[in-house]
């Protein structure tokens, strides 16, 4: 029994989520190799080798893997699959849009979003935005999983020395055609891997006023900054801002929600957050009934007191 | 131009959902029940589409028990030409629902199937990948802007980080994200019109593939409960206490 963990990376730094995922491996399987693909994948490589567990890294780049194309990613790890019984892949956009087509190529089904690991057959995973668990058990010979990372503690970056391998390098898929990409930039901490998270809602009222209210909170905490479905929609902050059942999963040690109602489809995303914040002029909001600290009042008085207070 | 959209009938997202006690699943007697709601943009989408001129017909197809024909009526009332029902009771796996679809597109050969990244239910977010491999067309995932151009579609996709745009040559499968579009309510008098409109049924068993389930559920459960905390009188009083949990 092998495992096959999919790094997730920057290009340039092994994310956390990887050693998390590196976590639920280990409970399947002692053997466990990691594949980085895409570009600066000898550098991250290096440090996927150091990580705590892992037998062996392998290496793979073309044009299809670096620009994050679906078939071409799917393609390299089923071809490498006839080597592992179970394949486990970060529960990421990029990791969610792949999943299926390696579980597709070989025939079994996808196990998404895995919350725990009981056996090498049996794993729990939220339905119904997190309103129910499901415990579920494999017939298939290989199993296919996402893995949720906010749930897993990590592994230790340091200590291992495993060997670095190049694999295969998977023809480029004819169909589709890398165009372009807008990344947000910014200095804060990643969204997934934050301590501290504030978030704004539709109270902002503008994009305006999201930046000068939640950003210069969450840079006094050193904090990453997240927002409701609704603020989303209403264009005050950036797509990949979304926390939520279909947006990111984050579970920080602190999470500050301002102006946010707690729609069922936020609190999925924010709930195994260590302590919860919540800032709302609405003492009636859904948030409260989650909160463990729950400050009604007006977000345009709350925030410049707590930075006060915070000094 | 052809449009299929797949669509899958679910409990209504508005409904608080209640896990049942003897623990086999969630409760899903007298809950009202909708359209996914990620179907439901892939639906306007493709309406839009035909309204501009690009598609010139949309099917609709729904694979679930008979009530399904609700929401394949909605559907209709949307704009969507005709639909399919593939009546079944039995809760048939992304895997099981993609090879149908496989078999229904051989025989309605789309050149767009558009469809919900993920169905509120069972949340896989699996069956467009799945569909898009086993068909060998070019998939674009999380759609959030859709441009058509000659025999490409130029997708823009919700991903880590922010924006991605990829080119998929046609045919191809499209799965929808939140921001695309901002679906219509069905008028009166198109609804009654939808109640025309052809809609065939069919089984299961008219494709011959194996929608044997893979997975085991074994049991479903509530999620632990997270209970309300303490109301603060102001912001020192929180950073107060935050200092006290050990959080700042």
């Amino acid at each position: 029994m092998a495992v096959l963990v999919i790094a997730d990376h920057d290009g340039v730094t092994l994310r956390d989520s990887t050693l998390k995922v590196l976590t639920a491996a280990k409970a399947l399987s002692a053997d466990i190799d990691v594949l980085v693909y895409g570009a600066g994948s000898a550098t991250v490589a290096a440090q996927a080798a150091k990580a705590s567990g892992v037998r062996k890294v392998l290496t793979s780049e073309s044009a299809g893997l670096n620009a994050d194309i679906a078939e071409d990613v799917a393609a390299l790890i089923a071809g490498l699959a006839a080597g592992y019984d179970a394949v486990a892949i970060p529960a990421s956009a990029s990791g969610k849009n792949f999943a299926p087509r390696v579980a597709a190529l070989l025939d079994v089904s996808i196990i998404s979003d895995v919350i725990e690991v009981i056996d090498a057959k049996t794993f729990v995973r939220p339905i119904y935005a997190g309103n129910a668990l499901e415990t579920v058990q494999t017939s298939d010979a290989k199993v296919v999983l996402t893995v949720r990372p906010t749930t897993f503690t990590a592994v230790a970056a340091d200590g291992g020395s495993a060997a670095v391998e190049a694999a295969s390098v998977p023809a480029d898929f004819a169909g589709t055609r890398f165009v372009g990409e807008e990344k947000v930039t910014s200095d804060r901490p990643e969204l997934g891997a934050a301590k501290v998270v504030v978030s704004g809602g539709r109270a902002l009222g503008s994009a305006d006023e999201f930046h000068a209210v939640i950003e210069p909170l969450a840079d006094k905490l050193g904090a990453a900054v997240g927002a409701s479905r609704a603020a989303v929609d209403a264009g005050y902050a950036p797509n990949d801002y979304q926390v939520g059942q279909t947006g990111k999963v984050v579970a920080p040690a602190l999470y500050i929600a301002v102006g946010i109602s707690g729609a069922i489809q936020h609190l999925a995303g924010m709930k195994d957050s260590k302590v919860i914040v919540a800032i709302n002029k609405d003492p009636e909001a859904p948030i409260f009934q989650i909160a463990d600290y729950g400050l009604v009042e007006d977000y345009k008085t709350a925030v410049p007191a707590l930075m006060a207070a915070l000094g | 131009m052809k449009i299929l959209v797949p669509v899958k009938r679910v409990i209504d997202y508005n409904v608080k959902v209640r896990v049942k006690a003897d623990q086999t699943g969630v409760d899903l007697a007298n809950v009202k029940m909708s359209m996914n709601p990620f179907d439901e943009i892939a639906v306007e989408e493709a309406v839009r589409l035909k309204e501009a001129g690009i598609a010139t017909e949309i099917v609709a197809v729904s694979i679930g028990v008979a009530q399904s024909e609700a929401i394949l009526r909605t559907a209709l009332a949307m704009g969507a030409d005709r639909g399919l029902l593939i009546q079944t009771d039995q809760d048939i796996e992304p895997l099981g629902i993609a090879k149908l679809l496989k078999a229904v597109i051989a025989e309605e050969t789309p050149n767009i199937v558009l469809m919900g990244k993920q169905a509120i239910d069972g949340d896989n977010n699996a069956t467009g990948q799945m569909l898009s491999t086993l068909l060998g067309w070019p998939q674009a995932t999380f759609a959030s802007k859709v441009v058509i151009e000659g025999d490409e579609a130029k997708v823009t996709r919700e991903v880590d980080g922010g924006l991605q745009t990829l080119g998929v040559k046609l045919p191809a499968v499209i799965t929808t994200d939140l921001r695309l579009n901002e679906p219509r309510y069905a008028s009166l008098p198109n609804i009654m019109k939808a109640k025309k409109k052809p809609l065939d049924t069919k089984s299961v068993a008219d494709y011959g593939v194996d929608v044997a389930p893979r997975l085991k559920v074994l049991k479903v459960t509530e999620p632990p409960k997270r209970s309300a905390g303490i109301k603060v009188a102001d912001a020192s009083a929180l950073v107060a206490n935050l200092k006290t949990a050990g959080v700042l």
